[in-house]
Protein backbone atom coordinates (compact mmCIF):
# COMPACT_ATOMS: atom_id res chain seq x y z
CA UNK A 1 0.00 0.00 0.00
CA UNK A 2 2.72 2.48 1.23
CA UNK A 3 5.12 1.79 -1.78
CA UNK A 4 1.95 2.44 -4.10
CA UNK A 5 1.61 5.93 -2.66
CA UNK A 6 5.47 6.39 -2.82
CA UNK A 7 5.20 5.71 -6.43
CA UNK A 8 2.31 7.79 -6.84
CA UNK A 9 4.06 10.40 -5.11
CA UNK A 10 6.88 10.50 -6.76
CA UNK A 11 5.04 10.46 -10.62
CA UNK A 12 3.51 13.39 -9.26
CA UNK A 13 6.42 15.54 -8.04
CA UNK A 14 8.06 14.72 -11.65
CA UNK A 15 5.06 15.93 -13.70
CA UNK A 16 5.09 18.75 -11.73
CA UNK A 17 9.21 19.72 -12.13
CA UNK A 18 8.24 19.05 -15.84
CA UNK A 19 5.24 21.07 -16.16
CA UNK A 20 6.91 23.89 -14.13
CA UNK A 21 10.47 23.77 -16.43
CA UNK A 22 8.21 24.23 -19.52
CA UNK A 23 5.99 27.25 -18.30
CA UNK A 24 9.52 28.54 -16.82
CA UNK A 25 11.09 28.53 -20.18
CA UNK A 26 7.79 30.04 -22.07
CA UNK A 27 7.30 33.13 -19.44
CA UNK A 28 11.53 34.05 -20.04
CA UNK A 29 10.62 33.58 -23.68
CA UNK A 30 7.80 36.16 -23.21
CA UNK A 31 9.99 38.26 -20.78
CA UNK A 32 12.35 39.21 -22.71
CA UNK A 33 10.12 40.14 -26.21
CA UNK A 34 8.77 42.26 -23.79
CA UNK A 35 12.01 44.06 -23.26
CA UNK A 36 12.90 44.15 -27.36
CA UNK A 37 9.46 45.03 -27.84
CA UNK A 38 10.51 48.25 -25.66
CA UNK A 39 13.47 48.36 -27.24
CA UNK A 40 12.10 48.80 -30.41
CA UNK A 41 9.08 51.34 -29.04
CA UNK A 42 12.23 53.48 -27.74
CA UNK A 43 13.75 53.62 -31.47
CA UNK A 44 10.53 54.31 -33.18
CA UNK A 45 10.08 57.12 -30.76
CA UNK A 46 13.71 58.67 -32.23
CA UNK A 47 11.97 58.61 -35.60
CA UNK A 48 9.77 62.05 -35.62
CA UNK A 49 12.86 63.52 -34.31
CA UNK A 50 15.26 62.58 -36.26
CA UNK A 51 13.21 63.42 -39.26
CA UNK A 52 12.09 66.98 -37.77
CA UNK A 53 15.96 67.31 -37.87
CA UNK A 54 17.05 66.43 -40.80
CA UNK A 55 14.14 66.93 -43.77
CA UNK A 56 15.11 70.70 -44.08
CA UNK A 57 18.11 69.60 -45.76
CA UNK A 58 17.46 66.50 -46.95
CA UNK A 59 15.72 67.61 -50.06
CA UNK A 60 16.79 64.79 -52.33
CA UNK A 61 16.15 61.88 -49.98
CA UNK A 62 12.68 62.77 -49.44
CA UNK A 63 11.16 59.18 -50.03
CA UNK A 64 13.18 57.80 -47.85
CA UNK A 65 12.02 60.03 -45.23
CA UNK A 66 8.60 59.37 -45.89
CA UNK A 67 8.87 55.43 -46.50
CA UNK A 68 10.43 55.65 -42.48
CA UNK A 69 7.44 57.80 -41.20
CA UNK A 70 5.31 55.24 -42.71
CA UNK A 71 6.59 52.27 -41.31
CA UNK A 72 6.40 53.93 -38.24
CA UNK A 73 2.89 54.56 -38.05
CA UNK A 74 2.26 50.66 -38.85
CA UNK A 75 4.86 49.37 -36.36
CA UNK A 76 3.01 51.63 -33.57
CA UNK A 77 -0.49 50.60 -34.25
CA UNK A 78 -1.63 48.43 -31.17
CA UNK A 79 -3.06 45.09 -33.18
CA UNK A 80 -0.14 43.78 -34.81
CA UNK A 81 1.28 40.30 -34.25
CA UNK A 82 5.08 39.30 -32.77
CA UNK A 83 5.89 38.42 -36.01
CA UNK A 84 4.80 41.58 -38.12
CA UNK A 85 6.64 43.55 -35.24
CA UNK A 86 9.79 41.49 -36.09
CA UNK A 87 9.27 41.97 -40.03
CA UNK A 88 8.50 45.75 -39.60
CA UNK A 89 11.95 46.50 -37.23
CA UNK A 90 14.04 44.98 -40.09
CA UNK A 91 12.42 47.25 -42.31
CA UNK A 92 13.18 49.86 -40.21
CA UNK A 93 16.43 49.03 -39.51
CA UNK A 94 17.38 49.16 -43.17
CA UNK A 95 15.94 52.61 -44.08
CA UNK A 96 17.64 54.49 -40.53
CA UNK A 97 20.98 53.18 -42.13
CA UNK A 98 20.31 54.41 -45.28
CA UNK A 99 19.65 57.58 -43.51
CA UNK A 100 22.58 58.02 -41.70
CA UNK A 101 24.51 56.85 -44.60
CA UNK A 102 22.93 60.00 -46.29
CA UNK A 103 24.37 62.60 -43.15
CA UNK A 104 27.19 61.93 -44.04
CA UNK A 105 26.96 63.80 -47.10
CA UNK A 106 25.74 67.02 -45.40
CA UNK A 107 28.45 68.86 -43.50
CA UNK A 108 25.86 70.88 -41.76
CA UNK A 109 24.08 68.09 -40.87
CA UNK A 110 26.84 66.10 -39.65
CA UNK A 111 28.15 69.30 -37.32
CA UNK A 112 24.81 69.99 -36.13
CA UNK A 113 24.36 69.13 -32.17
CA UNK A 114 21.45 67.79 -32.21
CA UNK A 115 21.89 64.93 -35.28
CA UNK A 116 24.99 64.11 -33.10
CA UNK A 117 22.96 63.02 -30.13
CA UNK A 118 20.47 61.62 -32.09
CA UNK A 119 22.92 59.88 -33.68
CA UNK A 120 24.16 58.90 -30.52
CA UNK A 121 21.02 57.64 -29.09
CA UNK A 122 20.10 55.65 -31.92
CA UNK A 123 23.19 53.17 -31.76
CA UNK A 124 22.74 52.99 -28.23
CA UNK A 125 18.95 51.91 -28.70
CA UNK A 126 20.34 49.79 -31.64
CA UNK A 127 23.16 48.59 -29.71
CA UNK A 128 20.08 47.26 -26.82
CA UNK A 129 17.98 46.16 -29.64
CA UNK A 130 20.74 43.88 -30.90
CA UNK A 131 21.46 42.07 -27.62
CA UNK A 132 17.65 41.71 -26.94
CA UNK A 133 17.50 40.18 -29.40
CA UNK A 134 20.26 37.83 -29.17
CA UNK A 135 18.83 37.38 -25.36
CA UNK A 136 15.48 36.42 -27.36
CA UNK A 137 16.77 33.98 -29.67
CA UNK A 138 18.64 32.12 -26.90
CA UNK A 139 15.51 31.73 -24.85
CA UNK A 140 13.65 30.73 -27.87
CA UNK A 141 16.14 28.17 -28.55
CA UNK A 142 16.01 26.50 -24.80
CA UNK A 143 12.49 26.58 -24.90
CA UNK A 144 12.57 24.96 -28.51
CA UNK A 145 14.89 22.32 -27.00
CA UNK A 146 12.49 22.20 -24.00
CA UNK A 147 9.94 20.66 -25.91
CA UNK A 148 11.57 18.53 -27.98
CA UNK A 149 13.76 16.92 -25.68
CA UNK A 150 12.91 14.32 -23.78
CA UNK A 151 11.63 14.33 -21.27
CA UNK A 152 10.29 17.19 -20.92
CA UNK A 153 8.65 16.87 -25.04
CA UNK A 154 5.63 14.40 -23.49
CA UNK A 155 4.72 16.91 -21.18
CA UNK A 156 4.76 19.84 -23.98
CA UNK A 157 2.79 17.46 -26.03
CA UNK A 158 -0.25 17.38 -23.58
CA UNK A 159 -0.06 20.71 -22.63
CA UNK A 160 -0.13 21.81 -26.72
CA UNK A 161 3.55 23.84 -26.50
CA UNK A 162 4.59 24.64 -30.30
CA UNK A 163 8.04 25.77 -31.30
CA UNK A 164 8.21 29.79 -31.59
CA UNK A 165 10.71 31.77 -34.42
CA UNK A 166 13.58 32.93 -33.20
CA UNK A 167 14.65 36.87 -34.98
CA UNK A 168 16.48 35.90 -37.93
CA UNK A 169 18.83 38.77 -40.33
CA UNK A 170 16.83 38.72 -43.49
CA UNK A 171 19.19 38.92 -46.86
CA UNK A 172 18.18 42.82 -47.39
CA UNK A 173 20.04 43.52 -44.07
CA UNK A 174 23.11 40.99 -44.63
CA UNK A 175 24.13 42.93 -47.88
CA UNK A 176 25.22 46.50 -47.60
CA UNK A 177 22.29 49.06 -48.33
CA UNK A 178 22.71 50.18 -51.45
CA UNK A 179 22.24 53.74 -50.95
CA UNK A 180 21.85 54.59 -54.43
CA UNK A 181 18.74 52.61 -55.11
CA UNK A 182 16.89 53.76 -52.27
CA UNK A 183 17.23 57.30 -53.13
CA UNK A 184 16.23 56.55 -56.74
CA UNK A 185 12.88 55.29 -55.52
CA UNK B 1 50.71 53.05 -28.35
CA UNK B 2 54.13 51.75 -28.71
CA UNK B 3 54.50 47.93 -30.66
CA UNK B 4 56.21 45.64 -28.92
CA UNK B 5 58.93 45.63 -31.05
CA UNK B 6 59.59 49.13 -30.69
CA UNK B 7 59.35 48.37 -26.95
CA UNK B 8 61.49 45.64 -27.35
CA UNK B 9 64.34 47.73 -29.36
CA UNK B 10 63.98 50.47 -26.77
CA UNK B 11 64.77 47.79 -24.14
CA UNK B 12 67.93 46.23 -25.48
CA UNK B 13 69.31 49.36 -27.01
CA UNK B 14 68.31 52.27 -24.33
CA UNK B 15 68.32 50.41 -21.20
CA UNK B 16 71.35 48.26 -22.29
CA UNK B 17 73.85 49.95 -20.12
CA UNK B 18 71.80 50.08 -17.03
CA UNK B 19 70.68 46.68 -17.63
CA UNK B 20 74.44 45.63 -18.04
CA UNK B 21 75.05 47.65 -14.59
CA UNK B 22 72.43 45.60 -13.18
CA UNK B 23 73.62 42.43 -13.99
CA UNK B 24 76.82 43.28 -12.20
CA UNK B 25 74.90 44.10 -8.87
CA UNK B 26 72.83 41.20 -9.57
CA UNK B 27 76.15 38.99 -9.46
CA UNK B 28 77.60 40.84 -6.43
CA UNK B 29 73.76 40.33 -4.86
CA UNK B 30 73.65 36.77 -5.93
CA UNK B 31 77.32 35.81 -4.08
CA UNK B 32 76.72 37.80 -1.47
CA UNK B 33 73.28 35.76 -0.84
CA UNK B 34 75.15 32.58 -1.61
CA UNK B 35 77.93 33.75 1.27
CA UNK B 36 75.88 34.35 4.22
CA UNK B 37 73.39 31.70 3.48
CA UNK B 38 76.29 29.64 3.27
CA UNK B 39 77.56 30.93 6.63
CA UNK B 40 73.70 30.63 8.43
CA UNK B 41 73.72 27.09 7.28
CA UNK B 42 77.54 26.16 9.07
CA UNK B 43 76.54 28.22 12.24
CA UNK B 44 73.30 25.94 12.79
CA UNK B 45 74.77 22.71 11.39
CA UNK B 46 77.50 23.09 14.02
CA UNK B 47 75.24 23.98 16.63
CA UNK B 48 73.03 20.94 15.79
CA UNK B 49 76.01 18.13 15.52
CA UNK B 50 78.11 19.90 18.25
CA UNK B 51 75.55 20.30 21.19
CA UNK B 52 71.94 18.66 20.59
CA UNK B 53 72.34 15.94 18.23
CA UNK B 54 72.44 14.24 21.61
CA UNK B 55 69.59 14.45 22.96
CA UNK B 56 66.43 12.80 23.27
CA UNK B 57 63.80 14.63 21.37
CA UNK B 58 65.87 14.67 18.32
CA UNK B 59 63.76 15.36 15.21
CA UNK B 60 61.93 18.29 16.39
CA UNK B 61 64.99 20.03 17.22
CA UNK B 62 66.23 18.81 13.54
CA UNK B 63 62.44 20.30 12.42
CA UNK B 64 63.21 23.81 14.22
CA UNK B 65 66.64 24.17 13.44
CA UNK B 66 65.04 23.95 9.45
CA UNK B 67 62.54 25.99 9.95
CA UNK B 68 65.10 28.96 11.66
CA UNK B 69 67.19 28.20 8.67
CA UNK B 70 64.78 28.52 6.06
CA UNK B 71 63.44 31.86 8.28
CA UNK B 72 66.49 33.51 8.33
CA UNK B 73 67.83 33.03 5.01
CA UNK B 74 64.47 34.06 3.19
CA UNK B 75 64.80 37.22 6.04
CA UNK B 76 68.33 38.30 4.82
CA UNK B 77 67.54 37.47 1.24
CA UNK B 78 64.35 39.92 1.32
CA UNK B 79 66.26 42.65 3.36
CA UNK B 80 69.68 41.98 0.73
CA UNK B 81 67.65 42.05 -2.53
CA UNK B 82 65.74 45.36 -1.31
CA UNK B 83 67.74 48.14 -2.57
CA UNK B 84 68.29 46.55 -5.68
CA UNK B 85 64.77 45.69 -6.51
CA UNK B 86 63.60 49.43 -6.14
CA UNK B 87 66.75 50.64 -8.36
CA UNK B 88 66.21 47.90 -10.62
CA UNK B 89 61.86 49.17 -10.71
CA UNK B 90 63.33 52.84 -10.80
CA UNK B 91 65.36 52.53 -13.49
CA UNK B 92 64.34 49.71 -15.97
CA UNK B 93 60.62 49.17 -15.07
CA UNK B 94 59.55 52.76 -15.11
CA UNK B 95 60.91 54.12 -17.99
CA UNK B 96 59.68 51.20 -19.81
CA UNK B 97 56.15 52.09 -18.90
CA UNK B 98 56.78 55.79 -20.45
CA UNK B 99 58.37 54.88 -23.01
CA UNK B 100 54.88 52.77 -24.10
CA UNK B 101 52.64 55.45 -22.86
CA UNK B 102 53.76 58.68 -21.45
CA UNK B 103 50.54 59.54 -19.81
CA UNK B 104 50.73 56.38 -17.58
CA UNK B 105 52.21 56.99 -13.72
CA UNK B 106 54.34 53.99 -12.32
CA UNK B 107 54.21 53.66 -8.15
CA UNK B 108 56.40 50.90 -6.99
CA UNK B 109 54.87 49.66 -3.88
CA UNK B 110 50.79 51.31 -4.07
CA UNK B 111 48.79 48.53 -5.43
CA UNK B 112 44.65 48.14 -6.70
CA UNK B 113 42.71 48.57 -3.69
CA UNK B 114 41.00 45.89 -1.68
CA UNK B 115 37.51 47.38 -2.02
CA UNK B 116 38.32 47.48 -5.60
CA UNK B 117 39.31 43.69 -5.71
CA UNK B 118 36.44 43.01 -3.85
CA UNK B 119 33.80 45.32 -5.72
CA UNK B 120 34.75 42.67 -9.03
CA UNK B 121 32.47 40.15 -7.55
CA UNK B 122 35.29 37.69 -9.44
CA UNK B 123 36.59 35.79 -6.02
CA UNK B 124 35.77 35.22 -2.22
CA UNK B 125 36.58 38.45 0.23
CA UNK B 126 40.42 37.66 1.11
CA UNK B 127 41.76 37.69 4.32
CA UNK B 128 44.91 39.06 3.58
CA UNK B 129 45.74 41.40 0.66
CA UNK B 130 49.21 42.66 -0.92
CA UNK B 131 50.54 44.03 -3.84
CA UNK B 132 52.87 46.57 -5.71
CA UNK B 133 53.91 48.03 -9.13
CA UNK B 134 50.92 50.30 -9.70
CA UNK B 135 50.31 51.97 -13.18
CA UNK B 136 47.50 54.24 -13.57
CA UNK B 137 46.13 57.16 -16.15
CA UNK B 138 43.95 58.53 -18.67
CA UNK B 139 44.59 56.96 -22.19
CA UNK B 140 42.64 59.13 -24.63
CA UNK B 141 39.05 58.86 -22.65
CA UNK B 142 39.52 55.44 -20.79
CA UNK B 143 41.21 55.65 -16.97
CA UNK B 144 43.25 52.61 -16.42
CA UNK B 145 44.45 51.35 -13.27
CA UNK B 146 47.09 47.77 -12.99
CA UNK B 147 48.93 46.19 -10.26
CA UNK B 148 50.14 43.10 -8.94
CA UNK B 149 47.50 41.88 -6.55
CA UNK B 150 48.19 39.00 -4.44
CA UNK B 151 44.94 37.99 -1.94
CA UNK B 152 44.54 35.26 0.27
CA UNK B 153 42.20 33.55 2.65
CA UNK B 154 42.67 32.17 5.80
CA UNK B 155 41.93 28.92 6.62
CA UNK B 156 42.74 26.49 9.72
CA UNK B 157 44.30 23.13 8.77
CA UNK B 158 43.07 19.66 10.02
CA UNK B 159 45.73 20.17 12.80
CA UNK B 160 44.70 23.66 13.51
CA UNK B 161 46.90 25.71 12.68
CA UNK B 162 45.81 28.80 10.58
CA UNK B 163 47.21 29.00 7.32
CA UNK B 164 46.28 31.15 4.49
CA UNK B 165 45.88 29.73 0.55
CA UNK B 166 45.75 31.93 -2.12
CA UNK B 167 42.89 33.14 -4.14
CA UNK B 168 44.34 34.76 -6.80
CA UNK B 169 48.05 35.97 -8.02
CA UNK B 170 48.66 37.92 -10.78
CA UNK B 171 47.51 40.95 -12.61
CA UNK B 172 44.52 42.87 -11.82
CA UNK B 173 43.03 45.64 -14.13
CA UNK B 174 40.54 47.84 -13.70
CA UNK B 175 39.44 49.93 -16.71
CA UNK B 176 36.30 52.81 -17.28
CA UNK B 177 33.83 51.20 -19.64
CA UNK B 178 32.30 52.58 -22.95
CA UNK B 179 29.10 52.06 -22.18
CA UNK B 180 26.61 52.56 -19.46
CA UNK B 181 25.17 49.25 -17.82
CA UNK B 182 23.27 48.52 -14.05
CA UNK B 183 23.49 45.14 -13.94
CA UNK B 184 26.51 43.03 -13.21
CA UNK B 185 27.75 40.37 -15.65
CA UNK B 186 31.22 37.86 -14.30
CA UNK B 187 32.63 36.03 -17.17
CA UNK B 188 35.31 33.22 -15.13
CA UNK B 189 37.39 30.69 -17.06
CA UNK B 190 35.25 27.75 -17.70
CA UNK B 191 36.19 25.08 -15.74
CA UNK B 192 32.91 22.63 -15.61
CA UNK B 193 32.26 22.66 -19.31
CA UNK B 194 35.99 21.68 -20.48
CA UNK B 195 36.24 18.95 -17.53
CA UNK B 196 32.35 17.15 -17.76
CA UNK B 197 31.59 17.94 -21.22
CA UNK B 198 29.17 20.57 -22.50
CA UNK B 199 25.98 18.80 -21.12
CA UNK B 200 26.98 18.06 -18.22
CA UNK B 201 29.13 20.63 -17.38
CA UNK B 202 26.22 23.30 -18.44
CA UNK B 203 23.76 21.80 -15.95
CA UNK B 204 26.84 22.23 -13.28
CA UNK B 205 27.26 25.78 -14.08
CA UNK B 206 23.19 26.26 -14.17
CA UNK B 207 23.66 25.03 -10.40
CA UNK B 208 26.25 27.40 -9.02
CA UNK B 209 24.33 29.37 -6.52
CA UNK B 210 27.00 31.21 -5.22
CA UNK B 211 26.62 33.46 -8.72
CA UNK B 212 24.06 35.07 -10.27
CA UNK B 213 21.99 33.41 -13.39
CA UNK B 214 23.63 31.46 -15.87
CA UNK B 215 23.83 33.64 -19.49
CA UNK B 216 24.48 31.35 -22.32
CA UNK B 217 26.07 32.95 -24.95
CA UNK B 218 25.86 32.76 -28.95
CA UNK B 219 29.62 32.48 -29.48
CA UNK B 220 30.66 28.75 -29.80
CA UNK B 221 34.31 29.26 -28.66
CA UNK B 222 33.65 31.74 -26.49
CA UNK B 223 31.52 29.66 -24.60
CA UNK B 224 34.55 27.17 -24.55
CA UNK B 225 36.59 28.51 -22.71
CA UNK B 226 34.12 31.29 -20.71
CA UNK B 227 31.28 30.80 -18.51
CA UNK B 228 28.84 34.21 -17.69
CA UNK B 229 26.92 34.94 -15.04
CA UNK B 230 25.02 38.26 -14.54
CA UNK B 231 21.63 39.83 -13.44
CA UNK B 232 20.59 40.81 -16.53
CA UNK B 233 20.41 38.81 -19.97
CA UNK B 234 19.82 41.32 -22.29
CA UNK B 235 22.43 44.07 -20.52
CA UNK B 236 25.02 41.11 -20.30
CA UNK B 237 24.78 40.79 -24.03
CA UNK B 238 24.65 44.81 -24.76
CA UNK B 239 28.40 44.24 -22.81
CA UNK B 240 29.12 41.04 -24.80
CA UNK B 241 28.64 41.87 -27.95
CA UNK B 242 30.26 39.44 -31.01
CA UNK B 243 33.26 41.89 -31.18
CA UNK B 244 33.53 41.97 -27.49
CA UNK B 245 33.33 38.48 -27.88
CA UNK B 246 36.28 37.62 -30.48
CA UNK B 247 38.44 40.21 -28.84
CA UNK B 248 38.23 39.06 -25.45
CA UNK B 249 39.30 35.55 -26.88
CA UNK B 250 41.83 36.92 -28.69
CA UNK B 251 43.13 38.79 -25.55
CA UNK B 252 42.85 35.61 -23.71
CA UNK B 253 45.00 33.56 -26.07
CA UNK B 254 47.59 36.25 -26.15
CA UNK B 255 48.44 36.31 -22.48
CA UNK B 256 48.24 32.53 -22.55
CA UNK B 257 46.78 32.55 -18.84
CA UNK B 258 43.07 32.02 -17.10
CA UNK B 259 41.64 35.60 -17.42
CA UNK B 260 38.34 36.43 -15.73
CA UNK B 261 36.50 39.16 -15.92
CA UNK B 262 33.41 41.21 -14.54
CA UNK B 263 31.50 44.40 -15.84
CA UNK B 264 30.54 46.37 -12.72
CA UNK B 265 29.38 49.85 -11.86
CA UNK B 266 30.28 50.90 -15.39
CA UNK B 267 34.13 49.04 -15.46
CA UNK B 268 35.42 46.51 -16.18
CA UNK B 269 37.50 44.25 -14.02
CA UNK B 270 40.15 41.63 -15.01
CA UNK B 271 41.99 39.36 -13.61
CA UNK B 272 44.87 37.44 -15.33
CA UNK B 273 45.92 34.47 -13.31
CA UNK B 274 49.77 34.19 -13.34
CA UNK B 275 50.57 33.13 -9.90
CA UNK B 276 53.52 34.94 -9.36
CA UNK B 277 54.88 38.37 -8.32
CA UNK B 278 55.59 40.19 -11.88
CA UNK B 279 57.99 42.50 -13.03
CA UNK B 280 60.69 41.73 -10.43
CA UNK B 281 64.36 41.71 -11.18
CA UNK B 282 66.03 37.96 -10.78
CA UNK B 283 68.55 37.24 -8.60
CA UNK B 284 69.88 33.80 -9.77
CA UNK B 285 68.94 34.19 -13.52
CA UNK B 286 70.83 36.71 -15.88
CA UNK B 287 68.43 39.97 -16.10
CA UNK B 288 69.79 40.13 -19.85
CA UNK B 289 68.13 36.81 -20.40
CA UNK B 290 65.94 36.90 -23.37
CA UNK B 291 63.10 35.62 -22.27
CA UNK B 292 62.68 37.52 -18.71
CA UNK B 293 63.26 40.93 -21.25
CA UNK B 294 60.18 39.72 -23.49
CA UNK B 295 58.13 38.53 -19.97
CA UNK B 296 58.55 42.01 -19.13
CA UNK B 297 57.84 43.69 -22.20
CA UNK B 298 54.64 41.26 -23.46
CA UNK B 299 52.98 41.79 -19.43
CA UNK B 300 52.97 45.51 -20.23
CA UNK B 301 51.98 45.30 -23.85
CA UNK B 302 49.04 43.09 -22.62
CA UNK B 303 47.62 45.43 -19.67
CA UNK B 304 47.85 48.40 -21.40
CA UNK B 305 46.83 47.18 -24.43
CA UNK B 306 43.19 46.26 -23.26
CA UNK B 307 42.87 49.64 -24.05
CA UNK B 308 42.84 49.10 -27.61
CA UNK B 309 41.74 45.96 -27.85
CA UNK B 310 38.97 46.02 -26.37
CA UNK B 311 38.29 49.44 -28.04
CA UNK B 312 37.23 50.93 -24.90
CA UNK B 313 38.19 54.60 -26.24
CA UNK B 314 35.13 54.04 -28.63
CA UNK B 315 32.17 56.24 -27.72
CA UNK B 316 29.31 55.70 -30.17
CA UNK B 317 26.73 55.36 -27.30
CA UNK B 318 24.91 57.78 -24.82
CA UNK B 319 28.18 57.56 -22.86
CA UNK B 320 30.35 60.74 -23.35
Amino acid sequence: MSVTIAVILAVMIVLIVLYNTLVGKKNQVENIFASVDTQLKKRYDLIPNLVASVQEYMQHEKSVLENITQLRAQATKPDISEAQKIALDAQVTSALGSIMVAVEDYPELKANENVMNLQASLNEVEAQIAASRRAYNQAVTDYNNAIEMIPTNFMAMAMNYKRKDVFSIDESQRENIDVQALFDR
Amino acid sequence: MKTVEELTSFYTNQLRPILEQFEEKRKKLRNQILFISFIVLWNIAVIYFFFLSSIDSNSQILQFGIFLTIAIISFLYKYLQRDYRSEFKEQVIKPLIHELEPNLNYLEHAHITQEIFERSELFSKPDKFSGNDFVGGILDKTQIQFSDVHAQKKHKDNKGKTKYSTIFQGLFIVAQFNKNFNARTVVLPDLAQSTFGNLIGSWLQSKNLSRDELIKMDNPEFEKYFVVYGTDQIEARYILTHSMMENLLEFQKKSNHDISLSFIEDHIHLAIHYGKDLFEPTVFRSILDERITKEYIEVLHLAVGIVEQLQLNVRLWSKA
